[in-house]
Order: C-alpha cells, then structure tokens, then sequence
C-alpha cells in the first residue's frame, strides 16, 4: 500500500501538538479520551451500590459478607493466574471487582462462603482467564460461574429465604421466589412487593427500584448503550405479554416478568457487558431480541423457573458469529470497478 | 537382540505417556468422558478396551499377510467385532453390575478409534511380538487415563474413591462432576496439564 495513505503528515499546522513540529494523523482512531478501563469500571462499581444497599437491607449483613467473599476471591484468582502466566498483574482495573458483585448478587442470601470462593475462583479462572483474561472471554464470567455453582450445588443455589429474616440466621424463613411460586403454585406476587425487592430471592436481584438507579445512572454516564437493557426488557414484555393476552389467569402480567427474579440486574448489568455483547448495531438487536425471547420461554414451559441466565449465556456464544456477520459496509465496499 | 529388546520397550512404553490415548493422541474420547464417572467404571472400561485391542492387535498381525488391503477395514472390523462381543458377553456374565454401569459403551468399543488406528497404524505393518507391545501400552495407558479422569470425577463428585468414602460430612459434592459437563472440564483439564508436562520436559515439542 502506498505510504502516504497509511500517513499524512501536515507541515505547521496551527493545532499540532509538539511532535518535533508535525502533526502526524495516521489510521483512525483519532480521538484521544479520557475515558479507561478503570474509570468506566469504577463507575459501574458505583452504579451497583443502590442494589448492593437494598440487599444489605433485606437479607442482613450476611449479604454483604457474600458480597465480599466473592469480590476478594474474585481479586486473588486473577492475580493467581496473572502472576502464573508472567503477565502484568491488573486487578486494580475493577473488572475482577464487577465479576464478584454480580455473581454474589446471583447467589441465595444463605449461600455457603465455601461455595461463593468456588464459584468466585471458576467465574475468573475458568470464566475469564483461561480465555486470555478481559477482552477475550465469550462468556459472561459472573453468569458462568452462577452457572457452574448451579450444576455444582442444584440444592443449596436454589434454597431461598424470606426477606429481612436472615440477621437472626437460626431463624430464617425459608421461601419460595417470586418466579418459583408462578411456575409451581401457580401465584402471582404483588408488583408493589417486586418493585421494591420484599420478596425472596438472590441477594441483588430481587430489589427492582435499587437496580434501576444503578442503570440510569450508568445511562447518564453513557456507558451503557440503550439498545440493551430496553432492547432485552421490551422482548420480555412484549412476548410474554403475548401469552397474558392469551390467557391472563395462567401466565404473569409483562410487568411481573420484567421485575420478578434476575431480568432487570441482567438487562442493565449483564447484557451490557461491553466484552460479551456484539458491537454492531444490527448484532445488538438480534443478540437482546433472541436473549428476551430465550428467557421468556425458559420461565414458562422450561423445567427450571428462572431463565434469565441461561438465556445471556446461550446468546453469548453467538457474539462472535454476530459480530462477523453484521458488520456494516465499509464506505465503497461492494462497488465494482467497470 | 539387545537393540530389539529395547525397541520393544519402546513401543510399549509410548502408549503410557508420549502416545497416551486420550491425553495426546485424543484418540477414544467418547468412552474417556461417558464412562469415567467412577474409577471403577473406568477401569473396567479400560481393561475390556485393552482385551479387545491386544486381540485385535494380535490376528490382524498374524493376518497381515493374507488380509487384501482393498478390504482390510471390513476384515478389522470383522475381528474386533468378533473380540468386543467376547468382551461383552464376559462382562455380562461375570460383572453383571458394571456391565450394566457401562450400558452401551462395552459395543461401542467396535467403533473405538484407538483399536482400528493402532490395526491400521501398527499391527498391518508389524510382526506379532512389537504389536503385543504395542497394544500393551495403549491399552494400559488408556486405563490409566480412564482411571484418573475416573478418580477425580469420583472424589469430587462423590467425596468417595472405589465407593470408599474418603471426604468427610463437610465436603458437598460436586454435582457437576458426574455430569457431562464435569467430564468435558476435567478432561480439558487434563490434556492441558501433559500438553504443559510435555513441554517442559522437551522444550519446542509441538503441543495440540
């Protein structure tokens, strides 16, 4: 290729910064920003505090110990692998701190701290790491390792308790999650109930109006492209109102879809993971689209009650193909030279 | 002499780790990761794969010679039909509860890659003796393989060895290890750690 294409230099421009005189322009991009790795994920951290507070409120600080458990797990794993493998070590970038919030904020509020280590150290090691750490990784690490532990321990990942009874451990009142008594009992829990998060459930999930401020917040902040949490939550609603309209004695309203178990954490959290979500406009569509309906369909005639998870996990596998496939027309490609 | 017996060797010592089956050659992963729920499925599944393939390895060494190449695989498979059906009905009658455990995967050892590619590979070229060695080796290294995915699948997924419990109360299994999942894990697992042995030992040696 020509050498000129690939660099223009301009002689005494009057914007050119000091660079022995020339402003070099060479391939795009060209914009310098301010914007890094541990700004945006330092603000992502932020945005989960509201959900991190209302969990603290409903299930004791036994929530916050998983909390914990799971993000210094999380720390230790990566820099584990990094120090192993001879890389720079990283783990003050936030994003080990991300993945262990949100798996714990997957888990049951009386989860074992054993479990939530394991958990915590296959989402980093197995999840992430092994991939070639963050930027290479299909999955999303939390949902992986919220997975494994749902394979791993079926019993103990679905053993709910009700809200604000856990600061008495001896006593808590084990229950059944909004989601669980839908599919099984056939009863629908209060909207109001599910707004707030008073309802039995994992730790960060359950509290609609502490997730929602977290998501605005990063939306305020441009970090999360709107396409996703609207693009996965109005997939939810529109196709499961399809079966109330059909049937509203049966199936759940819209709105109890999207506030009930882990739909909203996943749109605004999950979903948006910039790694693990396509990067072209067309690919986000049909990766939320597709997620929406998954989940939709695993909640009403699937085996297990929640398929949120499952859902973001079987589309991320398809990131990739999306990627390659929707990529927009570079300008003049497909144009034939006569 | 002194240089064929070493040679011999040789050949039977590649199957236990340079051309251990499923590790290096990832030849026969279907049984590795169906039946290793346990060691002694396992086991079994590795002893009933080395009869089979030292029988195997035996006639069609024997027959090398006789056998028209434009129909060698029909023959093979013929032979190792003939030898898995032995195998099979062994099972059946003296092993009755593993012969169970193992289900399907005993006939299915007819279309095992690891018994057609060493008759392919070793026992067509060879005399009787080396393809002895040589089916040695790979059998025994392929029990082996089976064992230790078998051991620890079933230490973690059972907290128990050979159905001797061996972790206490405070260890929750892991269900996902006698899972499918848990034997793609371990096996990656596993092929990892010789592909990163072998390239210490032999520094440049092509890993998979």
């Amino acid at each position: 290729m020509d050498k000129t294409l690939e660099k223009t230099e301009i002689k005494e421009s009057p914007a050119a910064p000091a660079q022995g005189g020339k402003l070099v322009i060479s391939s795009s991009p060209h914009f310098l920003n301010t914007e890094s790795i541990p700004k945006i994920m330092h603000t992502v951290v932020m945005a989960l505090f509201p959900a991190t507070a209302a969990s603290v409120y409903f299930f004791g600080f036994r929530a916050l110990l998983l909390i914990l458990v799971c993000i210094g797990a999380c720390l230790v794993t990566e820099y584990a692998f990094q120090k192993i493998r001879n890389k720079p070590v990283k783990i003050y970038d936030g994003s080990a701190a991300i993945t262990g919030i949100l798996l714990a904020f997957t888990l049951p509020p009386g989860f074992p701290i054993y479990g939530a280590i394991l958990g915590s150290v296959f989402a980093i090691g197995v999840g992430k790491m092994l991939f070639g750490g963050l930027g290479y990784n299909i999955f999303n690490p939390a949902l992986l390792g919220r997975a494994f532990l749902m394979a791993t321990y079926p019993v103990l990942t679905t053993t709910w308790v009700e809200p604000r009874t856990v600061q008495k451990a001896v006593d808590a009142v084990s229950a059944a999650t909004p989601l669980a008594m839908m599919k099984f009992e056939g009863k629908f829990a209060p909207l109001s109930d599910l707004f707030i998060g008073n309802v039995a459930g994992s730790l960060g999930e359950t509290s609609v109006i502490a997730i929602l401020i977290g998501g605005l917040y990063l939306r305020y902040k441009g970090y999360v492209n709107w396409k996703l949490p609207l693009g996965y939550l109005g997939t939810i609603a529109v196709f499961s109102g399809i079966f109330w309209l059909i049937n509203p004695a049966k199936y759940p309203s819209p709105l109890f879809h999207v506030c009930a178990g882990g739909a909203m954490l996943a749109a605004w959290f999950m979903v948006t993971d910039m790694v693990t979500s396509p990067t072209t406009a067309l690919g986000q569509w049909i990766f939320v689209i597709c997620a929406g309906i998954l989940a939709v369909i695993i909640r009403l005639f699937g085996g297990l009650p929640e398929g949120v998870m499952y859902s973001i996990l079987f589309m991320n596998a398809f990131v990739p193909l999306l990627n390659k496939h929707t990529r927009p027309k570079v300008f003049g490609e497909g144009y034939k030279v006569q | 002499m002194a240089e064929n017996n070493t040679s011999l060797f040789y050949e039977f010592k590649k199957g236990l780790w340079q051309d251990i089956p499923p590790f290096r050659l990832v030849l026969g992963t279907c049984p590795t990761l169906a039946v290793t729920n346990s060691v002694i499925n396992g086991i079994a599944m590795g002893l009933a794969t080395l009869f089979v393939l030292l029988g195997a390895n035996i006639i069609i060494s024997a027959l090398r010679k006789y056998i028209a190449s434009q129909v060698r695989i029909a023959a093979y498979v013929v032979i190792i039909a003939l030898l898995v059906t032995v195998a099979d009905m062994f099972l059946a009658a003296k092993f009755p509860p593993i012969s169970k455990s193992l289900g399907p995967y005993v006939p299915l050892i007819i279309v095992n890659c690891i018994i057609l590619g060493r008759a392919e590979a070793f026992a067509q070229k060879n005399p009787v003796v080396p393809s002895i060695m040589d089916a040695l080796g790979i059998g025994i290294g392929f029990t082996l393989s089976l064992a230790t995915m078998g051991f620890i699948r079933e230490l973690l997924g059972f907290g128990s060895v050979l159905n001797i419990k061996l972790l206490g109360e405070w260890f929750e299994p892991w269900i996902v290890m006698i899972l499918p999942a848990g034997a793609f894990l371990v096996y990656g697992g596993l092929v990892a750690l010789v592909n990163y042995i072998s390239s210490r030992k032999t520094p440049g040696t092509e890993t998979l």
